[in-house]
């Protein structure tokens, strides 16, 4: 090989990267210097999860992006952008092909438009309402994120508020006659504080519940199902309870009865009984046996919790004394478990299983009191310790403060009654 | 017939250890007394610590465990179940800590007061050695609980010492006896703890107090007064009398304040927001946050390191360093760095405890 072929390839091979480099994207180019709606697509595309997959706009809009020439641009294969009601099938020509998700991710499901399709939004896109959500109102358009990345708009913490965009506009669902509170109500649940409060992402948003791309709201038949989910014990002892063939018979949705739907509250004792705040009343009158049973159970769990309580309030008193009660608290845990366990048995209502559950709780919560009083008396010891110790050391030291005094002046020679005076040498 | 035998016991080991000639010697034993003679009781103070800390110590070793899966609860049953363990580890903790203090105290006090000059250099250096030793005392029995704290703690520390140029990966490699805090890092802070670092300071100790006791204590430079007072008993009852009110104090800690036994270090959590080394430590490791990351092209954190590694040695050099003092003159540039120095501690050791984020 002669020297020049060699300078050929070496000048190929250096300017080959510069020439990639410089590979232009001429819709990139003139939309960039476009303004308004038609400049955003450029921005946001820069974080597309579409992007990550080397997806460019052609792949979804059609064009030749390799000239600055519009008209050349917009070529046979130019889509342009789709109408609202062409939305789903036009995103669904990728994700709802099997073999083009394999060429990116596998992983992701593909039945995502035909879920769409049935679902409520779905169903009335198909009748020509263009108001519902379709795959761009939840994903957003070009800035589209993984639902990993907190920042998406299908992160777990996001949802309420995508889903909300729509359902907590009271315009929009009058249109369709339904309330615009679920989101509010729900950011007052138990499970937005689980959400937002303790940061746990398994607790469920508005999906988890009605379905993403197949939303539907959950009818009375099959919202004991959608709970059950999360809390299968709950539901469980529930079908074997007395109320289950109850609820059936008067067409009453099991948990949401009882807990709602949205705007769930933390589950607690005060639920049940005959007082304020219990929801036995809604269907037991006074003098029914349901009312007794009702009263009963909350004098159980009551009592119980009073316990726990008094026992806690001990252990606590000893802690801040400081006295060591970490096998004390874990013991306490156990206690508060069997609270939670009687609690979650009332769904079955089988009350000898709870009364056996409370007492079995209460053996356990007496060698926790045991232990408190005895931190707390072992406080007090400490204490009184301390006060003789210091009365002792006080005196000790006074007694070594006079005696130091008196050998000083003694070895000044100044003397004073009783004292023998310095030594002689 | 007792007195007989007490004598015969006495003068059996009287022939044996002299203790005649000991008891002769202590006797003439004489401390000088002027108005800054006050500072003379932190060395007595030190060493009545030490003592609490060999004995606390060794009824810890009863109880305590030293494996990973074994030495928090260990620590838990001594605070809970052993009787009165939870005064004997309090008064470890909280006595240790004091002695650190005291410890600054003396050193800064004998610094001023230039007793380190001819003929007690070597009285300083050993001083100064066994300050050195107490803080890996502490060092090393801090991770001993096996608490989340002490475990992220001594991480951030060992990462420092990893951080040093040429040896600080094989340092730290050495340190934790592996590439992360393992049974194997436990250990060996153990046995520092427990076996080599008592020997060593022990040792020290006693070369210390031979030192002190065969030079006397030093009188300032430019004090005239002539007073003295006999060392035994008069200076003993006097030093008596602080060591009495320290145990006041380290029982009311240990009774309103008992030391904290803090949750099980679980590896696999995150370091907790804000983790600081004891406080002791913390004017060198604030320092280490707020220098510049670059100081002309060099790594801002590493010079800081061998900043104090040079500053320690120099600190340790002052008697040969400080040459007018050592001819009997005042030196006021020595006690304007000393007190430049004091006061960067104490503000540093604050800052650190105030500054959010520091």
């Amino acid at each position: 090989m002669t020297i020049r072929p060699i300078r050929f390839l070496a000048a190929a091979a250096l300017f080959a990267p510069l020439l990639a480099f410089g590979q232009k994207n001429g819709c990139i180019d003139c939309h960039s210097q476009l303004d308004g709606e038609l400049k955003a697509p450029v921005a946001s595309f820069a974080t597309d999860v579409h992007r990550e997959y080397n997806l460019s706009c052609p792949d979804c809009h059609g064009g030749n992006p390799n000239t600055d020439d519009v008209a050349l641009a917009k070529d046979k294969s130019f889509r342009g952008a789709p109408a609202k009601g062409q939305v789903p099938r036009f995103c669904g020509g990728c994700h709802a092909d099997a073999a083009a998700m394999r060429a990116f991710n596998p992983a992701l499901r593909t039945d995502q438009l035909s879920q769409y399709e049935t679902s409520r939004h779905g169903q009335l896109l198909k009748t020509g309402d263009t108001k519902v959500a379709v795959c761009t109102d939840c994903h957003g358009v070009h800035g589209i994120l993984s639902a990993r990345l907190p920042k998406s708009t299908t992160f777990p913490w996001n949802i309420p508020q995508t889903c909300g965009r729509c359902h907590a506009d009271k315009g929009l669902m009058e249109r369709y006659k339904i309330p615009a509170d679920q989101r509010d109500e729900y950011m007052a649940s138990v499970h937005a504080k689980a959400l937002f409060e303790k940061k746990d992402l398994s607790a469920p948003v508005c999906n988890d519940c009605h379905g993403n791309h197949g939303a539907f709201p959950p009818s009375v038949s099959s919202v004991a199902s959608v709970c059950r989910q999360c809390h299968p014990s709950a539901g469980e002892l529930f079908s074997k309870g007395p109320h289950k063939k109850a609820f059936d018979e008067i067409g009453a949705g099991e948990c949401e009865a009882c807990h709602g739907n949205h705007k769930i509250g933390p589950p607690s004792s005060a639920m049940i009984g005959t007082g304020s705040g219990a929801v036995c009343v809604e269907c037991h009158d006074q003098g029914s046996r349901g009312f007794d049973v009702a009263a009963e159970l909350r004098r159980t769990l009551d009592g119980f919790t009073a316990h726990y309580g008094e026992v806690a309030g001990l252990l606590s008193l000893a802690k801040r004394k400081g006295v060591e009660v970490s096998d004390a608290e874990f013991r306490l845990q156990d206690v508060h478990t069997v609270i939670v366990s009687a609690e979650n048995l009332t769904h079955g209502l089988d009350t000898a299983e709870i009364d056996k559950t409370v007492a079995d709780g209460e053996k356990e919560l007496l060698g926790v009191r045991a232990s408190a009083v005895s931190a707390v008396k072992e406080a007090s010891f400490r204490r009184r310790g301390l006060v003789v110790a210091t009365v002792l050391l006080a005196l000790f030291a006074v007694a070594l403060a006079l005696k130091v005094k008196r050998m000083g002046r003694a070895r000044r020679g100044e003397g004073s009654p009783g004292d023998p005076g310095p030594k002689a040498p | 017939m007792a007195k007989s035998i007490g004598r015969t016991v006495w003068e059996f080991l009287d022939e044996r250890f002299l203790i005649s000639t000991l008891l002769g010697f202590a006797g003439k034993k004489t401390v000088p007394e002027h108005r800054r003679s006050f500072w003379y009781f932190f060395g007595g103070i030190c060493l009545f610590l030490t003592g609490i800390q060999v004995a606390t110590g060794g009824l810890l070793l009863l109880y305590y465990t030293p494996q990973v899966g074994a030495a928090h609860e260990s620590i838990q049953l001594i605070m809970g179940g052993v009787k009165f363990g939870w005064l004997i580890r309090s008064v470890h903790s909280w006595t240790a800590n004091i002695l650190i203090g005291m410890l600054f105290v003396h050193m800064f006090s004998t610094f001023f007061l230039k007793a380190y000059r001819k003929p007690r250099e070597l009285t300083w250096v050993s001083g100064f050695l066994l300050l050195v030793l107490f803080m890996a005392f502490g060092f090393s029995g801090y991770l001993l609980p096996w608490n989340e704290l002490s475990y992220f703690a001594t991480r951030v520390g060992t990462d420092i010492a990893g951080s040093l140029p040429l040896v600080g990966k094989g340092l730290k490699t050495f340190i934790l006896g592996g590439p992360e805090i393992s049974q194997a890092t436990l250990s060996r802070f153990f046995w520092l703890h427990v076996a080599f670092l008592p020997i060593v300071a022990l040792a020290l100790v006693a070369v210390h107090v031979l030192l002190v006791q065969i030079l006397g204590m030093s009188k300032p430079i430019g004090e005239k007064g002539t007073r003295e007072i006999p060392f035994f008993p008069d200076f003993l009852y006097k030093d008596a009398l602080g060591w009495t009110l320290i145990l006041v104090l380290v029982g009311v800690l240990c009774v309103f304040l008992p030391w904290e036994v803090g949750a099980k270090a679980d590896p696999f959590v995150p370091t907790p927001l804000g983790i600081k080394p004891e406080w002791y430590f913390t004017f060198m490791f604030s320092t280490l946050k707020i220098v510049p990351a670059h100081i002309l092209s060099l790594e801002g954190e590493k010079l800081a390191i061998l900043g104090f590694l040079a500053g320690g040695l120099l600190w340790m050099l002052v008697p040969f360093l400080d040459r007018r003092a050592g001819r009997g003159e005042r030196s006021p540039l020595f006690s304007w760095i000393g007190l430049a120095l004091a006061t960067y501690i104490v503000v540093m050791t604050v800052l650190t405890y105030t500054v959010p984020k520091l």
